[in-house]
């Protein structure tokens, strides 16, 4: 065992959780993830590239559990995996898209479109085989219980102190009702 | 077997990320092209996570977090624009969305 598995063994039997089976529910949940994207972008009928992609959603979701980001596991299944994907299925219901799953379903310049995507992989691999010395081998175990309390301190708490992203908070939530507005008042009828 | 690292988690996101590009600039449904770029959004909100792990501290999540709502108001916004399109020419291609085309 390198020091970086000792490492993390050690401090997280300390905090009284062990971590078991570690790369293996890493690559289960990190192919469940790359096989429903490709299944998103590939499939013909659109109901099934939703389905995909939930299940990718909650592939990432249980990323985040390994990450010891609980909180924002919890965000991506109620927020994603409930809200937005259910949004998604119900337009896709509303729209008429029968017709379009029997047509051609990729662009006329399909190639152009895969290879500036190629290009963009070739660009991510050599950074992250350029960069691989710059990562630390041991990472520190966050803790799990306080991950909320934390995450409500910094979002919610008094803008000088301990609260970092109140502003960006109260930001968030009028971007949220400028988005209501705007999709409420796009779909009526007459205005 | 060989640890899992930030790095595992790094290749991941890249991968996700192509692969939502690869719908964007691929596919002629609208509402799959809007998936593919919540694809992408995820491989950005798992970067981040990662390496708010990789830190120790929670910036990368409460970022995260930022990013799922912005996600969410972006999907409304553009499903809103699409239905209000489709009402108007009952066509859900992109390629067949070319009013303002010269």
């Amino acid at each position: 065992m390198n020091p970086g598995m000792t490492a993390g063994l050690t401090s997280a039997v300390n905090a009284g959780m062990t971590p078991v089976g570690t790369p293996w529910f890493f690559y289960v949940l990190a192919g469940l993830a790359v096989a429903s994207g490709v299944a998103v972008i590939t499939r013909r009928n659109a109901v099934h590239s939703a389905l995909a992609l939930i299940v990718t959603l909650l592939a990432v979701a249980g990323l985040y559990l390994m990450l010891y980001a609980p909180f924002v596991a919890g965000v991506q299944i109620i927020v994603y995996a409930g809200g937005i994907m259910v949004l998604f299925l119900f337009v896709i219901m509303l729209v008429n898209i029968d017709r379009s799953s029997k047509e051609r379903q990729f662009n006329r310049i399909w190639p152009v479109g895969l290879a500036a995507a190629c290009a963009l992989l070739a660009l991510f691999v050599s950074t992250i085989a350029k960069g691989k010395a710059l990562f630390p081998d041991r990472l520190m175990t966050l803790p799990e219980s306080s991950n909320t309390q934390q995450i409500a301190t910094m979002l919610y708490g008094e803008a000088g102190k301990m609260g970092q992203y109140t502003f960006a908070f109260e930001i968030a939530s009028l971007l949220l009702l400028v988005a209501i507005l705007g999709a409420v008042i796009m779909t009526k009828k007459k205005i | 077997m060989v640890p899992i690292t930030t790095l595992h988690y790094l290749v991941v996101a890249a991968a996700l990320f192509v692969l939502g590009v690869i719908g964007v600039l691929t596919r002629r449904n609208v509402v799959i092209v809007l998936m593919s770029i919540e694809l992408i959004l995820n491989a950005v909100n798992l970067n981040l996570v990662a390496f708010s792990r990789m830190w120790g501290n929670l910036h990368g999540q409460v970022f995260a977090i930022f990013i799922t709502v912005d996600a969410a108001a972006e999907a409304a916004v553009g499903l809103g624009i699409l239905i209000s399109f489709f009402r108007n020419k009952e066509t859900i291609n992109v390629d067949e969305i070319d009013l303002l085309k010269w």
